[in-house]
């Protein structure tokens, strides 16, 4: 098959590395999704935590 | 942990990615027989040598871990392999573009590299599937490790037999460096390096995802062992706070 000329050829090329990036974005957007759920749990742990330990100080506290 | 060194080397990355593309389209000529198409090798090739390359380390790796008994390395191996499996998808999509251009055809199955590809990749296709339908931690690290063994050492020897094989169209990368001339050499390898900088990144970043998720159910469980010893009812610890990240 003859070589295809630039203006036939750039779709393609474009395409490639477009599908490429696209890939990597997707992956990255995935991940960012996850660490920020991670992060919002650990939020709410550390609410829960620091809940607990106002509470725990109530107790401890002379009446 | 894992996340240490993370950002100097997703900045190198990113320079050395951002570097390789220049170098693809303002330094690299362009192929006296395939013209501008060609520009698509420089990140298929890398991307095949690298899923590959991901392959066999996610091999080695569980190798590590069934030697030692230490989880992290199976940690290790399942995010390579797992990223390796995404790069194989990359490689599939810019193959069909490169081949539908330069051939005629999406694909061709009477064509052994491609096809040979294609079995290593649905061949790992099955280790997600296979490792979580098994519930034990335990047995499905040890499980997926078998597996990552075996289809590691299938790897290599694809590609021997591959070689060995008559090609139709595909061209036969790697097999003499002189068959790059200069420009042609240097953009390849720089390409080369930048993918194989970015599977490390990704890898690096994935592995900080995953221990984090960890120590958080981790620390989910001690919070509800604390609540279990405590005399008088305490807030309950939230179902979703720690639970498993897919």
């Amino acid at each position: 098959m003859p070589a295809l000329s630039v203006d036939q050829a750039g779709p393609y090329v474009a395409g490639a590395y477009l599908a490429f990036l696209g890939l990597i974005l997707v992956y990255v957007a995935i991940m960012a999704g996850r660490l920020s759920r991670i992060e919002r749990e650990l939020d709410d742990l550390a609410a829960l935590a620091e809940r607990a330990g106002a509470e725990r100080g109530d107790e401890e506290a002379p009446r | 942990m894992y996340g240490r060194g993370l950002r100097p080397l997703a900045i190198v990355t990113f320079g050395v990615l951002t570097g390789g593309l220049a170098l693809v389209f303002f330094y690299a000529p362009l192929d006296a027989d395939q013209g501008l198409i060609q520009k698509i090798f420089y990140i298929h090739v890398p991307m095949a040598i690298v899923a590959l390359c991901g392959f066999v380390a996610g091999g080695v790796m569980a190798v590590v871990h069934l030697s030692s008994g230490d989880r992290r390395w199976d940690l290790r191996s399942y995010v390579a392999i797992h990223l390796s499996l995404i790069m194989g998808v990359g490689v599939l999509v810019t193959g069909s573009i490169w081949a539908r251009a330069a051939w005629g055809h999406w694909w061709v199955w009477q064509e052994p590299t491609l096809v040979s590809f294609l079995v290593v990749f649905l061949l790992y296709a099955t280790y997600q599937p296979l490792r979580f339908s098994i519930e034990d931690s335990h047995r499905q690290a040890r499980y997926a490790s078998v597996f990552a063994i075996i289809a590691g050492a299938f790897v290599p020897l694809n590609f021997v037999a591959v070689r060995l094989a008559q090609s139709l169209s595909h061209p036969r990368v790697l097999s003499s460096t002189a068959n790059l001339p200069g420009e042609f050499g240097v953009t390849f390898l720089v390409c080369l390096l930048g993918m194989a900088l970015l599977f490390a990144t990704l890898w690096k970043y994935e592995l900080a995802s995953k221990h984090a998720a960890e120590q958080l159910r981790g620390l989910r469980r001690r919070l509800s062992e604390v609540e279990a010893r405590s005399p008088e009812p305490r807030p309950a610890v939230p179902a979703g706070v720690g639970g498993p990240v897919p």
